[in-house]
């Protein structure tokens, strides 16, 4: 297992790199002078745009540059925000919590209501229950989260007035985002698992299961819920980070402190040094996700480890 | 004695009649299909607002004060008004095109570069391959949405940019589809044949194995426009994308957030529209999958 591990490891030490390579030359892809772009506006005198070229290092040479940035990311070092006056690495860590709180309430709700959406349909396939429950999958993908999110505010918030409308935090202030991220996502699992439960369903071990006199939520939970779940394991992974990137949207549609505000003030400020911070962030992070998928992956299959 | 003129057709790729033949048959079972049915009549019904949409909305869609700021949805305003006046139908019809247009020249971008790209990894040596495919696993370490946004932060904001970005962040599902097609393609005794008869790499590449991966291509595109759709609104919605008075779906939506509390219809109609344009193109995706392939059934739009 631990050999295992290690092999996961250093399997994804390029891909990393790839992402230190991507963020650090966000600054130096943007067209024409990036000083100037930074300073639109502000009418700078050149000692100004000089001072924020060597702040920036962009009067070295460019392998200088990235063996300079290399290091700083090793040390946790991210530069400093232009428009901020602080730290890249401090702005991240103030953000990062809210965002994954976000995400991880959104996760929950997909896994909840796709398993239950699934599950409902697999065991009674091709009835109505399958059709209405892949029907309601089926529109959850073509809604939009943030679609999802002004008609959820409308309903709940504005005209219900059950829950809060907009606002930072967890608790109550975390349902309705948390649902408008998740349900999208909730519809890619119930698809999967419906199909990947009513293919192990037809297997001969279920069979075998069932005729030596199991209890059916026996032979369900434990022989077939098992195997079914591999596939899903690998889709809530992949699903993560993508789910957290969808949670910039919903970030912005609740007023939300998160990575997703702080990436779009930046972008809109042009704020680099920020910018090539947060992509950074958001790479690890779905580096991280996927390697976490893997190694329980092999926990849940054992066969995975000795190939 | 096995003798390969240029103009023997390839076995396995539809030629003359018999493409004709097939061609129909999947058409039959395409209409036999009713959502699929439906979805291409709603598509039609958008491409003709696309086109027409102008010379049909009732008022000009961004004149200011057209009628009284957040009017209701009555007789003479059909959607309401929005927070300036402007009548909210005009704007949806006019916002039409747009998303079309920029979820079409998105596809365009991603399958003009993506297309070559896994052509080139599929087809050339391991070297080539190798450099290309760690480029593509790089663009794929950025989830979703994040890939068009970082393009944005490069580029910068505005409507041709968001076109480029989202159609950037579609080049890895074009990549890699063609790369794995052609890698099993050209095990096959056609592409063998062919290399024996002494066609170029190009040649084999363009005219033998590209034919054979069309349906797998033309539902990947399908599915791309949906997503394209998805990623664009997203990124007018924030504010990164088109900038006022355009009318555009996912921007209108964005300013109807100040106004949920006291109109309803401004953060309403733009995004049925978004919804009804996804929902068309992906059971347009799914409907050509079951008939253009039928052993994949089952397979569709929403498998990403």
């Amino acid at each position: 297992m631990i050999r295992y591990i290690a092999k996961r490891l250093i399997l994804s030490i390029p891909t990393l790199l790839g992402v230190i390579v991507a963020a650090f030359l966000v600054i130096h892809l943007v067209p024409g002078d990036p000083v100037e772009v930074m300073m639109f506006g502000a009418n700078p005198t050149p000692e100004q745009m000089a001072q924020l070229r060597e702040q920036l290092g962009l009067d070295r040479p460019l392998h200088v540059q990235f063996v300079d940035y290399l290091g700083g990311v090793v040390r946790g070092d991210l530069g400093e925000s232009i428009q901020r006056h602080r730290a890249v690495a401090l702005e991240i860590g103030d953000n990062i919590g809210p965002t994954l709180m976000l995400t991880l309430a959104g996760m929950s709700i997909a896994i909840v209501v796709g398993f239950a959406l699934g599950l409902t349909a697999a065991l009674r396939p091709n009835s109505w229950v399958d059709n209405l429950s892949m029907g309601v999958a089926n529109l959850g993908v073509a809604v939009p989260a943030f679609w999802l999110g002004i008609l959820l505010i409308l309903l709940f918030a504005l005209t219900l007035g059950w829950l809060p409308a907009t606002g930072q935090g967890g608790g109550r202030r975390l349902i309705l985002p948390a649902v408008s991220l998740g349900l999208g996502y909730s519809a890619i699992i119930a698809r999967l698992v419906r199909s990947s439960l009513v293919q192990v369903l037809g297997q001969e071990y279920i069979l075998t299961a069932r005729s030596k006199g199991l209890v059916e939520r026996i032979v369900l939970f434990r022989h077939a819920l098992k195997n079914a779940l591999i596939p899903v394991i690998t889709m809530v992974g992949l699903q993560f980070g993508n789910m957290m990137a969808s949670a910039v949207v919903i970030e912005v549609l609740f007023a939300r402190v998160g990575m997703g505000r702080l990436l779009v003030t930046s972008i809109l400020q042009r704020d680099y040094p920020l910018i090539q911070g947060t992509i950074l962030v958001f790479g690890i992070v779905y580096i991280l996700s996927n390697l976490i998928i893997d190694l329980l992956y092999s926990v849940v299959d054992p066969r995975i480890r000795y190939t | 004695m096995l003798t390969l003129s240029k103009r023997q057709p390839d076995p396995g790729q539809p030629a003359g009649s018999r493409g004709w033949k097939q061609a129909r048959e999947a058409f039959e079972r395409f209409a036999a299909n009713p959502a699929a049915l439906v979805s291409a009549i709603v598509m039609l019904v958008l491409i003709v607002v696309a086109f027409v949409g102008p010379a049909i909305a009732p008022y000009d869609p961004v004149k200011i004060g057209t009628g009284p700021r957040l009017h209701p949805p009555s007789g003479q305003f059909l959607m309401g008004t929005d927070q300036f006046g402007r009548d909210i139908l005009s704007r949806v019809l006019y916002g039409t095109r747009l998303t079309l247009q920029a979820s079409l020249i998105a596809v365009v971008v991603a399958a003009g570069i993506g297309i070559p790209l896994g052509l080139m990894a599929g087809y050339s040596g391991k070297a080539v391959d190798g450099v290309i495919s760690r480029f593509i696993d790089i663009l794929l370490s950025f989830p979703g949405i994040l890939l068009a946004l970082i393009v944005v932060a490069i580029l910068g904001t505005g409507l041709g940019r968001v076109q480029i970005a989202v159609g950037i962040s579609l080049i890895p599902a074009y990549a890699r589809l063609v790369r794995g097609s052609v890698m099993s393609a050209k095990e096959n005794l056609y592409v063998e044949a062919a290399r024996s008869g002494g066609c170029s790499t190009f040649r084999i590449a363009t005219r033998h194995i590209l034919p054979n991966i069309f349906v797998p291509l033309l539902v990947l595109s399908t599915t791309a426009i949906g997503w394209a759709i998805i990623i664009a609104t997203s990124i007018n919605f924030i504010g990164l994308g088109v900038h006022p008075p355009t009318p555009e779906w996912g921007a209108d939506l964005g300013a109807a957030r100040s106004y949920l509390g006291v109109a309803w219809w401004p953060g309403t109609f733009p995004g049925l529209a978004i919804v009804v344009s996804i929902l068309a193109v992906n059971l347009i995706g799914d409907g050509l999958q079951n008939a253009l392939d039928p052993r994949l059934k089952g397979k569709g739009a929403y498998d990403r």
